[in-house]
């Protein structure tokens, strides 16, 4: 491909006080691509892509998107995000988290709408008319009046992931979205990431669902000790790994199936 | 005990008693009002990551809780005369006292609620691109204060008993007429009876009613 990456990252670090958690990720994400990152819990692997929406404030290194670096750099001093920046690309590079964090006080259709209400200010119904698009795509029209406290959390997920939608975002980021789901919930959850990625939009996934990586990933990164270790096609990363901590970890997920 | 009840030479002065009820309400309504408004702003910051907005307000707050209120209603009246260039009504002194307590202690209610919502709900606003003043508006607030509405409804119900401190300063508010009628006809437990059933026969409905308040916020929970 030819186009430019929808997101590049240079030199990432991320440190908590003396944890040093991130240390030095380069990456680039192109249009179309659905990245799904593995690794051991305490890997980085979740920091990473809390960085990329800048949940986040990386302690070094550079996120650019769309061409432009995210911040602006001061010399002796880490890059400057101001807050007006970064709620444009967090409108643009859009999350999904593993507790859902839904708003309870709201309801479905409230909680789909509210960014396009709030933040992008469109009125009333037009901004209906767009979530209830969102809740069609993940089945859960019929449940638009309803408080989430109504709903199981693999519904509760799907809102989630319209509520991202709903903002038509380039890219989505989602941490660990079925880690926090009963195992019966967690297919209609991966069918609907399935969904997303098929109509080619590119997407980030951090996941323990490694044989959903396989069939749905374009790109499998594994992570360890705040590195990528390897990276490249599913068939290559999750069939016949080159490095040591790959296998390792492969070897303790052998219930996987392809 | 053979004592005769006389709650006739009460009921005469009635007409004073109207007055001093007006009097409470009045010091009442604005304490509320200023002294949870003031005590939502200053709860902010008191959770604010700018260390100079937090500082201030830590101050304000320790000092108003751990003073007395009559002490600080006595300051008001009778001290600030002296150290500023005018006089300042009993109203004023006795709303600015209870004011600023009330706003000390609701500020701490309002902190506390406001840390209480889980910190996904601050992700999950910043997620889809809201800064922090809308999330607080939109999302923290409107949850945090369904969760601090028993605690909000006690410090109205304080306030409307601490204006009886009012009196302390000749403010002509419910207790203090009650006195003045007790000392012309010699008959205080009549008269403060009386102030006591006005006090819960006005507070009770009000209690009543923040109940149902409660009940109705707490669908969607």
């Amino acid at each position: 491909m030819s186009t430019e990456p929808i997101l590049t990252i240079r030199g990432l670090q991320k440190s908590f006080a003396e944890n040093h958690v991130l240390r030095g990720i380069d990456l680039d994400v192109n249009k179309g691509d659905c990245i799904a990152i593995l690794g051991a819990s305490g890997s980085g692997k979740s920091t990473f892509l809390r960085c990329l929406n800048f949940m986040e404030i990386p302690t070094d290194g550079e996120v650019t998107y769309g061409g432009k670096a995210i911040g602006t750099a001061r010399p002796g001093k880490p890059r400057h995000y101001p807050e007006a920046e970064l709620t444009k690309v967090r409108q643009k590079v859009g999350m999904v988290f593993q507790q859902f964090n839904l708003f309870p006080h709201m309801t479905v259709l409230g909680n789909v709408t509210e960014g396009l209400r709030t933040v992008q200010g469109m009125d009333k119904a037009s901004a209906e008319t767009r979530g209830m698009e969102e809740l069609t795509r993940v089945g859960l029209a019929e449940k638009a009046h309803e408080y989430p406290s109504r709903l199981s959390g693999g519904q509760k997920q799907r809102v989630a992931i319209a509520r991202a939608l709903a903002l038509a975002p380039d890219v989505m980021l989602f941490d660990e979205p079925t880690s926090a789901l009963d195992p019966e919930l967690v297919g209609e959850v991966l069918n609907v990431i399935r969904g997303i990625a098929d109509e080619g939009r590119t997407m980030l996934l951090v996941t323990h669902e490694v044989g959903f990586a396989y069939h749905v990933a374009n790109r499998v990164i594994f992570m360890a000790d705040g590195i990528i270790q390897e990276e490249g096609p599913p068939e290559q990363v999750l069939k016949s790994p080159q490095n040591s901590r790959t296998q390792a970890f492969l070897a303790r997920h052998k219930q996987f199936e392809f | 005990m053979d004592y005769v009840w006389d709650f006739g030479s009460v009921y005469e002065y009635r007409a004073a008693l109207y007055v001093g009820l007006i009097n409470t309400l009045r010091v009442f309504v604005i304490c509320l009002v200023a002294g949870l408004s003031l005590g939502l702003a200053i709860g902010l910051a008191r959770y604010s990551t700018r260390r100079w907005m937090r500082w201030p307000a830590a101050c304000f707050i320790e000092f108003f809780r751990n003073t007395p209120v009559l002490v600080q209603i006595f300051w008001f009246y009778f001290a600030f005369p002296i150290l500023a260039p005018f006089e300042i009504s009993a109203l004023m002194a006795a709303a600015l006292g209870i004011t600023l307590n009330s706003a000390a202690f609701s500020a701490e209610i309002f902190r506390g609620g406001i840390q209480s919502i889980d910190p996904g709900q601050w992700e999950a606003g910043r997620a889809i691109g809201m800064r922090y003043n809308e999330i607080m508006r939109r999302i923290i607030l409107p949850q945090a204060i369904r969760r601090m509405m028993p605690a909000l409804t006690n410090r109205g119900i304080e306030i409307f008993k601490m204006t009886t401190l009012a009196s302390a300063i000749a403010y002509a508010d419910l207790l203090h007429q009650a006195r003045l009628i007790a000392s012309v006809n010699y008959n205080p437990i009549e008269a403060y009876t009386v102030v006591a059933v006005a006090f819960f026969v006005i507070l009770y409905p009000i209690v009543r009613v923040t109940y149902v308040l409660e009940r109705r916020m707490a669908k969607g929970d």
